[in-house]
């Protein structure tokens, strides 16, 4: 049985059948990353003065993100205009590159994933709270990289932007002297938790629309030799998802990064 | 895409577009990068954060508009996405509204 309208538009949209499902798709999209977003604002407006990170995210990896991540988009269109034109192999080029992209955005978050998990915040008995990498631990005694300061400085902690000539170094503490140790997880606070929330699922997209493009450019692809011109929608509407990706990074980037 | 696909496409044409494409959004990131940090824009952050989301709307029309084809869609798109517009906005609308709606005193409604 032949699928209708794969090809040809339908005569009452104007549009291929899949193109309209993208769309519709992508619409409920951004009503769930807009929930988030606003989640984002409330947990945002509703911090205490002083108790809002600033400064915690590297704006470097951010910025190398985002350029990938636009990159990649390009990539996209450049394969998708490459099978208008039936040039295969400039299509296998650009789809390619849009893969690598996007495994090295994967990899610059997991990266910054990794640095959150081994950031401690560790409460001492005597008030005071450290702060740093963790470096080492042992049954006695756990190393950080970072700092220790009073309880009354706590908003020190919150706001590192402020202190652009940080000095951090080693800090030994006795495992007798802890009364609580936690890392830099979604669970640390609202701000981890919604940066996990966001930066995860935006990260799940990605990840998504790379298999699927993987698939698209590896064993999908043998749909050239038979269907040339539904192979080239294919690309079309995954190309239309990878843009949607990008588009969330964009606002992504800032919200997270620099405010 | 649909327009613009029934159109002959030109790659090199595509390349050059892309091209122009990359440099702005450099210069837009740059430019966000730069106000976040600036120090002539004085302690007040909503202003800052509203200058960052500006240039950020800009970049994405780039993405939308050229990118994804936007500017030469069919109208049942248009449809969608004004529908998805009009239940974002209010998605944001309420979220504000439910924020200013809290009890400024101490006191406690029953």
């Amino acid at each position: 049985m032949e699928i209708p309208y794969t090809v040809e538009n339908r005569p009452d949209t104007g549009i291929y059948n899949a193109k309209v499902g993208i769309w519709l798709f992508l619409a409920s999209e951004v009503m769930l990353f807009g929930g988030l977003f606003s989640a984002y604002i409330m947990l945002r407006v509703g911090a205490p003065d002083g108790l809002w990170p600033h400064g915690w995210l590297d704006v470097r990896f951010g910025t190398v993100n985002t350029i990938l991540l636009a990159l990649s988009a390009i990539t996209t269109l450049l394969a998708w205009a490459a099978c208008k034109v039936r040039d295969f192999g400039k299509f296998k080029f650009f789809h390619a590159c849009t893969i690598l992209l996007a495994l090295a955005f994967l990899g610059i978050k997991s990266y910054e994933y990794h640095d959150k998990w081994i950031h401690y915040e560790i409460q001492l008995k005597d008030g005071r709270i450290a702060d740093g990498h963790l470096e080492e631990q042992t049954d006695k005694e756990v190393v950080l990289h970072g700092r220790i300061v009073a309880a009354a400085d706590k908003k020190l902690l919150y706001d590192l932007r402020s202190q652009p000539d940080l000095k951090l170094g080693a800090v030994r503490i006795d495992r007798a002297d802890i009364v609580k140790m936690q890392n830099y997880g979604p669970w640390h606070n609202t701000f981890t938790a919604i940066y996990f929330t966001l930066t995860g699922l935006h990260a799940l997209h990605i990840l998504g629309g790379t298999l699927v493009i993987f698939y698209l450019w590896g064993p999908g692809s043998k749909m050239w030799l038979t269907d040339p011109e539904r192979f080239t929608n294919r690309i079309e509407v995954s190309g239309l998802f990878w843009h949607f990706v990008d588009l969330v990074w964009i606002f992504l980037f800032p919200v997270l990064y620099l405010t | 895409m649909s327009d613009s696909a029934e159109k002959a496409v030109d790659l090199k044409s595509y390349i050059r577009l892309c091209g122009v494409i990359f440099l702005v959004v450099l210069c837009t990131t740059s430019a966000m990068i730069a106000t976040s940090y600036s120090t002539h824009l004085g302690a007040d952050w909503t202003g800052r954060v509203a200058v960052i989301l500006g240039i950020a709307v800009i970049n994405a029309f780039l993405v939308a508009g050229y990118l994804m084809h936007l500017l030469s869609e069919k109208k049942l798109i248009y449809v969608v996405l004004g529908f998805t517009v009009f239940f974002f906005i209010g998605l944001m609308g309420l979220t504000l509204w439910a924020n200013c709606d809290y009890p400024l005193t101490g006191a406690v409604p029953r």
